[in-house]
C-alpha cells in the first residue's frame, strides 16, 4: 500500500529541482514584496535612523548672543546622558517592580485556569472560559480608564466597603498601592489571552498519555504538575516572552491614570521620560538614544529567556 | 500492578474525594470569572449615572442619567465620539485586512519557496518581533512627518500593516495546510503562480489567515501608542486616544469623567461582542503550537 502510494510522489520528487533549476520563478519575490517593502520603511529604517541620531546632538557654537546651531557629531555622550539620567534610571526601577509583580501573576493565573478549563468535573467550563477571555476585547487604555474609576475613592466599589467597614479608602492610587494596581490592569487584561494560548496547547496532548498516568494512580494535581505542565512548555515560554515585551512596554496604564493621581509623575515609566524628551522637550537624541538602551534591553531579556528555556530543557532531558 | 491492589478502594474514595475536588476548582473558576467581569459591570452601572450621582451614590448602585449621558457622549464636539468610532473602524478594518493579505503572501512565499534572500528575510522577522513598539514609534513619527504625513490617518494606517508576528504565524500555517504535491500539479496543468496563490493558496490558508485578522484587528483597535504620537487633530483620532484626551480634560471638569465613562463603554461593547462571536473561528493552537521550545 504504502510503496505505491509514495511511488508517483518520489518519481514526481524527482523531476521537481530540473523543472525548477530550468525556470526560476520570481513569484516568492512577488509574494514577499509588499511585506519587505514595508518592513524596510517602517521597521528597518527606523532602526538605523534612531542610532543615527543617537550620536548626534546640537550645539551652539560660535559667539555672540544667540550663536550658531549645529549638529554635531558626539559619539556616545547621548548614551553617557542616558545612563546617568536620574529619572530615567528610576522610571526603570518602577518599571521592573511593575513587572516582577505583574508577569508572574499573568503567567500563574493564566496556567491556573488554562488547567482547570482543562480538568475533568470542573463545572462551568464554558462559561469561566468566554468570561476570563472578556478582557482581551477591551483596549488597554480603556481598561486603564475603568479601573481609574474603580481605584478613585470617590467612586470605588472597593474603598466604597472598607470605608463603611470604618478602615477608610483603598489607597490604590498612593505610592504604597500604585504597584498592584497598574499590575492588576495588566493582569486582568492578558490572563484570558494567555489562558487560551495555554489552554489550546493543552487540548493537543495526547488523551492516552494522560489516562496512562490516571490508570497509574496519579491524582489530577499530579497530572497536571507533572505530566501537563511540561508538556505545554514551549506555549509558556512564547506567553512569557509576550508578557516580558509586554511588561517593557508599559505606557498607555501609566498615562490614563496620571490624571486621576499625583503619585504618577510625567517621567514615572521610561517610555514616558522617552516621549517627553522627544516631543515636549525637544530633545530627539537623547529620546532615540534612550529608545536604543530600550530596545537593546529588551532583546537581551527575550534571548535570555529562550537560551534559560533551552537549557532548562536539555538538563531535564539528560 | 499498583492498578489491581488500588481499584477495589478506588470507588469508595472517589465517592467523598471527588466532591471535594469538584467544587473546589470550580469556585477558583467562578471567582477568576467574577474578577474578569467585575470592571465591565461596573463600567455599565456607572455610565447610568448622572454627573451629580457619580460621587455620591453607592457605586453599584443603577443611576438615573442613562439617557442624558448618551445624548451627551454622542453631541460632545459635535460628535467627536462617532467620529473616533468611525476611525477605529477603518485602521482596525482597512490595517487588519490589508495586514492578512501581506502576511499571507510573505508567509506563503517563506514556506514553500526557497528564495535567495528568504532567510535573511525571515531572521529579520524574528529580530523584529523582538523590538518594542516604541522604539519604532518615535522615528516612524519623524520619518512619516519629513513625508508630510504625519497627522494624517495614513500615518496610522501604513505602520500597521506590517506585522511580523502576523507573517510568522502565517508561515507555520502554511507549511501544514499547503501539500506541495497540490502545488506541483497546479504547475503542470500550466496555472500561473498568481493564480495558484488566488485560487489554491489562499482558500486553504483562509482558516489561518482569520486568526491573524483577529489578532491584527484587536491589536490595532487597542493600540494607543502610535495613534497617540502619529496624530494631532481631534478628528483623526481612534477610540482609545479620544477617551484619553477625555479624561484628560476631565481633571480640569469632572463633569467629563461621565462622558469618559459613558464612552468607555459604549466602545468596548461592540468589540466584545464580535470577540465573542468570532471566537470559534480562532486557530489559537496555532500560536500555541507555533514555537517548539
Amino acid at each position: 500500500m504504502i510503496e505505491t502510494i509514495t511511488a508517483p510522489v518520489a518519481a514526481r520528487a524527482v523531476t521537481t529541482p530540473k523543472r525548477r533549476r530550468r525556470r526560476p520563478s520570481l513569484a516568492p519575490y512577488f509574494l514577499s514584496a509588499p511585506a519587505i517593502v514595508l518592513y524596510i520603511a517602517f521597521t528597518v529604517i527606523p532602526v538605523v535612523y534612531t542610532l543615527g541620531i543617537s550620536f548626534f546632538a546640537e550645539r551652539l557654537t560660535g559667539g555672540g548672543t544667540l550663536g550658531i546651531r549645529e549638529t554635531t557629531f558626539v559619539w556616545f555622550e547621548n548614551y553617557l546622558d542616558v545612563v546617568s539620567d536620574s529619572q530615567l534610571i528610576a522610571g526603570l526601577g518602577r518599571m521592573a517592580i511593575y513587572g516582577i509583580i505583574a508577569v508572574p501573576i499573568m503567567l500563574g493565573l493564566a496556567l491556573l485556569f488554562a488547567l482547570l478549563l482543562d480538568s475533568p468535573g470542573v463545572r462551568l467550563q464554558r462559561f469561566g472560559r468566554t468570561a476570563i477571555f472578556v478582557p482581551y476585547a477591551v483596549p488597554g487604555v480603556v481598561a486603564a480608564l475603568m479601573w481609574g474609576f474603580m481605584y478613585l475613592p470617590s467612586t470605588s466599589p472597593f474603598s466604597y466597603v472598607t470605608e463603611q467597614l470604618g478602615l477608610g479608602a483603598i489607597p490604590f492610587l498612593e505610592p504604597q498601592g500604585i504597584y498592584g494596581a497598574l499590575a492588576n490592569i495588566s493582569i486582568w487584561g492578558g490572563v484570558g489571552f494567555n489562558m487560551l494560548v495555554i489552554y489550546t496547547a493543552l487540548r493537543s496532548i495526547p488523551r492516552e498519555l494522560i489516562e496512562a498516568a490516571r490508570l497509574d494512580g496519579a491524582g489530577e494535581v499530579q497530572i497536571a504538575l507533572r505530566v501537563k505542565v511540561p508538556l505545554v512548555r514551549p506555549a509558556l515560554v512564547l506567553t512569557a516572552i509576550f508578557a516580558l515585551l509586554g511588561a517593557l512596554q508599559l505606557y498607555g496604564e501609566p498615562l490614563v491614570l496620571k490624571p486621576l493621581t499625583d503619585t504618577i509623575t510625567s517621567t514615572w515609566a521610561p517610555l514616558m521620560s522617552i516621549y517627553q524628551d522627544a516631543f515636549a522637550l525637544d530633545n530627539l537624541p537623547v529620546a532615540a538614544a534612550a529608545s536604543v538602551v530600550l530596545a537593546i534591553g529588551t532583546a537581551a531579556i527575550s534571548v535570555a529567556v529562550l537560551l534559560t528555556v533551552r537549557w532548562t530543557t536539555r538538563r531535564g532531558m539528560r | 500492578m499498583t492498578a489491581t491492589v488500588s481499584r477495589p478502594f478506588a470507588p469508595v474514595r472517589r465517592a467523598s474525594t471527588q466532591n471535594r475536588a469538584r467544587w473546589v476548582p470550580t469556585i477558583i473558576l467562578v471567582v477568576g470569572a467574577i474578577y474578569a467581569l467585575i470592571p465591565v459591570a461596573w463600567v455599565f452601572v456607572a455610565s447610568s449615572k448622572a454627573p451629580g450621582e457619580l460621587f455620591s451614590s453607592f457605586t453599584f448602585a443603577p443611576g438615573t442619567g442613562l439617557w442624558d449621558n448618551l445624548v451627551a457622549l454622542f453631541s460632545y464636539s459635535d460628535g467627536a465620539y462617532l467620529m473616533w468610532a468611525g476611525n477605529s473602524l477603518l485602521y482596525a478594518g482597512v490595517g487588519g485586512v490589508l495586514s492578512t493579505l501581506v502576511s499571507a503572501a510573505a508567509g506563503y512565499a517563506l514556506a514553500k519557496f526557497d528564495f535567495v534572500g528568504g532567510r535573511i528575510f525571515f531572521v529579520a522577522l524574528l529580530v523584529g518581533l523582538l523590538i518594542p513598539g516604541i522604539t519604532l514609534a518615535v522615528p516612524q513619527y519623524l520619518l512619516l512627518s519629513d513625508l508630510h504625513l504625519a497627522g494624517t490617518q495614513l500615518s496610522v494606517l501604513l505602520p500597521s500593516i506590517i506585522s511580523p508576528f502576523g507573517i510568522y504565524l502565517c508561515k507555520v500555517y502554511a507549511q501544514g495546510a499547503i501539500p506541495g504535491e497540490m502545488l506541483e500539479a497546479a504547475r503542470i496543468d500550466g496555472a500561473s503562480e498568481f493564480r495558484i496563490f488566488r485560487g489554491v493558496v489562499l482558500p486553504l490558508m483562509f482558516p489561518g489567515m482569520v486568526t491573524v485578522f483577529l489578532l491584527q484587528f484587536v491589536g490595532i483597535w487597542n493600540n494607543f501608542l502610535l495613534p497617540y504620537i502619529m496624530l494631532s487633530s481631534t478628528n483623526t483620532f481612534p477610540l482609545t486616544v479620544g477617551l484619553n484626551s477625555l479624561l484628560d480634560r476631565g481633571s480640569g471638569s469632572p463633569a467629563l469623567y461621565s462622558l469618559a465613562i459613558i464612552g468607555a463603554a459604549v466602545a468596548i461593547l461592540p468589540l466584545i461582542a464580535l470577540v465573542l462571536f468570532l471566537q470559534r473561528f480562532w486557530r489559537l493552537d496555532l500560536i500555541a503550537g507555533g514555537v517548539k521550545g
